[in-house]
């Protein structure tokens, strides 16, 4: 099947911007679906509310469009009933981590199987440029117009603390290895965390003068380096990208499972 | 199996909104932006189908079709 | 054979209940006085192949069981007030979406943390346009046990047929107190089924495009069938839109699955009736205490009468209007400021003659309370 037989093309061209990073992750993702050679009717797709949430409009699954940050809970939900779906939970940075943050902790300390893909622009874009919990600190938003003064969580390491057996971080300059980690991240039993590095040049890289959409994705190249290289030694600044995390952990739906089993018995 | 040779790098021009990442990490410089701000072929005997473009492509408008394929 | 008699909380019936009516999915988190029915839930679920969940809020606790509704499950949730206002949002969704589900609060003194041992029906209107935006609702009570069971298996039918949430509006007092429960042999109280679209796979399937009794049959997600749900207004394939015509009739039909069928809805009971001249309404625990004064009252020859509500939403306007036409005096009884009192009084032909009996302090409103208030009604003094 090509990529485009996943695609609702009805609906093309999409709303996002010129230039913005959620394309191509829309375009990494089908990528690891083709490869894998999942059935359209096996893969469910749940997401929130924001720029990243529309992702679910264009894809040829069964879409779930859902309310604000609560993506991954309709999805466990979903889940816990249909252990057999695959479920893909692509989020924004804002979704994930701000309004969202308890149900992205919960949903990793269970480890239910499902891959959710944060897609971190650092701003709340469908909006209009609003500093997000990844923004940064000294960054510029329309609601931290003297610089933001807040600091950014680190996904990879929250994700890690908070449980999930799978964690990486990649960008949309890496579009290969995007894909590449996304399709091991559908395939990992348990949940997975998948962080793209996702350019918004018309709010994020506007505001803080980071130039054009090639030019952002020029610095995810710049800026990161794969994990534990020689580069990430003698620069602790650089950020790093790869499989940070992959181990085999009971699965939370195949446990609760084993507690039907003992409740039967024991009726 | 040899390199990969260009039968045709489809580029849908209602899809495209001009973003120009494909030009400008296009490593044989193959793509440029029409008068129109949408993406095209300017020299496909220099493409090397590295895909990349279609990779990266943020519209899912670029289709690079090799001969093998 | 087991025995059908138990001796059980309200909360611990409307498990039984819920199970009876077919419930394979609960999602909840733990609030007084709703926990016991995640706890029984927790036991009896797995021992039937279901799914209990224990989410980490009661945000996520509705979107869970959302979620496992779309798939072809019965579901439930249970909390009460400061769980309920966190629901209100993935309520609206539901609404939106017509996805059946049954939602369970299990009133405690508000606002705020308010008084989470005590009883009050403080949220009948929280009920009604908690969420925002226009929209209809079903919300049902009951005044004990036996009630309780038979309204739960009311409330799954009711989402069920007619795609929407519906909330069952305990309290306190229903939900704590112990009394004798008569489970019900299978199939003596009706079961209403997922109504599944028929349309076959290849074939395209519209979503939300009613039937022409207004019915929308589902297609499990993950089945055959793929299509899109959102929050947004949608058209017929669950896409979204803003296309005046469509929000429009989306609308209306959201308001007029419901509002068109109060008479189908609309449950109550009714006890001397006939030819009273002061009729108390009342409703859940509140009811316990007007029926025992109706009873007792009765006995000394007053004519009181009691019309007990089991749907609160929609308000049957129709029905409260034609029971109490020829009474002297309306007397609502229950513990909030008047929350259904106001829509007796706009039921009514004379609203003058609708009064409340109330209690707001926690404590259980008493056949003293209401008698109290009656006597001065009827101009005798306390």
């Amino acid at each position: 099947m090509a990529i485009k037989d996943y695609l609702r093309e009805r609906f093309f061209p999409h709303m996002w911007c010129p230039g913005c990073g959620h394309g191509t992750v829309l375009n990494s993702m089908l990528r690891a679906i083709e490869n894998l050679a999942l059935e359209k009717n096996d893969v469910v797709m749940v997401s929130g509310i924001g720029c990243s949430a529309r992702i679910s409009g264009y894809v040829d699954f069964h879409t779930l469009h859902t309310i604000h940050g609560r993506a991954l809970a309709f999805a466990t939900g979903v889940k816990m009933s249909r252990p057999d779906l695959n479920l893909i939970v692509p989020m924004g940075d804002g979704d994930a981590l701000a309004i969202g943050g308890n149900h992205f902790i919960h949903a990793a300390r269970r480890n239910i199987d499902i891959t959710a893909i944060i897609m971190n622009n650092r701003i709340y874009g469908m909006t209009g440029g609003q500093f997000s919990p990844l923004t940064g600190y000294g960054k510029l938003a329309t609601t931290s117009p003297y610089t933001n003064i807040d600091h950014a969580f680190d996904t990879v390491s929250l994700a890690i603390a908070a449980g999930a057996s799978f964690v990486a971080r990649t960008t949309t300059y890496h579009a290969k290895q995007m894909t590449d980690i996304i399709q091991k991240a559908i395939q990992h039993k348990g949940f997975s965390v998948v962080e793209v590095l996702t350019q918004c040049p018309t709010y994020f890289g506007r505001k803080n003068k980071e130039g054009g959409a090639a030019e952002m994705m020029e610095n995810y190249k710049n800026i990161t380096t794969p994990i534990g290289s020689k580069a990430s030694r003698e620069n602790p600044d650089l950020i790093e990208r790869g499989i940070f995390v992959e181990k085999e952990m009971p699965e939370y739906c195949s446990e609760y499972n084993k507690i039907i089993q003992k409740a039967v018995k024991g009726k | 199996m040899g390199k990969p040779k260009l039968k045709k790098l489809h580029i849908r021009q209602e899809w495209c909104k001009g973003c120009g990442i494909c030009v400008h990490f296009c490593p044989e410089k193959v793509l440029e932006l029409d008068d129109k701000d949408k993406a095209f072929a300017a020299r496909p005997q220099d493409c090397i189908c590295c895909k990349l473009c279609e990779l990266r492509c943020p519209d899912l408008a670029i289709d690079v079709e090799t001969e093998d394929e | 054979m087991k025995n059908q008699i138990k001796f059980v909380q309200g909360n611990e019936a409307c498990v039984e209940a819920a199970l009876y009516a077919g419930l394979d999915f609960f999602a909840g988190y733990p609030i007084t006085p709703s926990t016991e029915i995640a706890e029984h839930m927790a036991v009896r679920l797995p021992q039937i192949g279901g799914k209990f969940l224990q989410m980490e809020d009661e945000i996520a606790s509705l979107c869970a069981i959302i979620g496992a509704s779309l798939t072809g499950n019965k579901v439930m949730t249970a909390t009460s007030g400061p769980g309920f206002s966190l629901m209100q949002e993935a309520l609206g969704y539901a609404i939106m979406t017509e996805i059946p589900c049954v939602i369970v609060n299990v009133q405690r003194g508000g606002p705020s943390t308010g008084l989470p041992t005590h009883a009050s029906q403080g949220d009948i209107n929280q009920a009604r346009w908690g969420t925002h935006g226009d929209h209809a609702i079903i919300a049902l009570t009951a005044s004990n046990h036996q009630d309780l069971f038979t309204i739960t298996v009311e409330a799954f039918n009711l989402a069920e047929t007619y795609r929407t949430p519906v909330l069952l509006m305990l309290d306190e007092i229903t939900g704590h107190m112990r009394e004798r429960l008569h489970i019900p042999k299978p199939g003596q109280i009706p079961i209403v089924s997922r109504l599944k679209t028929s349309v076959k796979q290849g074939v395209d399937y519209h979503p939300y495009l009613p039937r022409e009794d207004g019915r929308l049959p589902m297609s499990d997600f993950g089945g055959i069938h793929r299509y899109n749900v959102t929050g947004l207004f949608h058209d017929m394939w669950g896409f979204p839109t803003d296309n005046p015509q469509i929000v429009h009739g989306l609308l209306r039909h959201l308001l007029d699955k419901i509002g068109n069928n109060v008479h189908l809805i609309a449950k109550y009971k009714e006890f001397y009736l006939e030819d009273a001249t002061t009729i108390l309404v009342s409703y859940g625990s509140s009811a316990r205490s007007a029926l025992h004064l109706v009873n007792n009252r009765r006995n000394r020859g007053e004519r009181l009468g009691l019309l007990e509500l089991q749907t609160l939403w929609p308000f049957p306007y129709g029905i409260v209007r034609e029971k109490c036409a020829n009474a002297r005096h309306v007397l609502v009884v229950e513990m909030n400021m008047g929350q259904i009192l106001r829509e007796v009084k706009i039921a009514v032909e004379d609203p003058e003659k609708v009064f409340l009996a109330n209690r707001v302090d926690g404590m259980f409103i008493t056949p003293t309370d209401i008698r109290n208030i009656l006597r001065l009604i009827q101009g005798k003094g306390v």
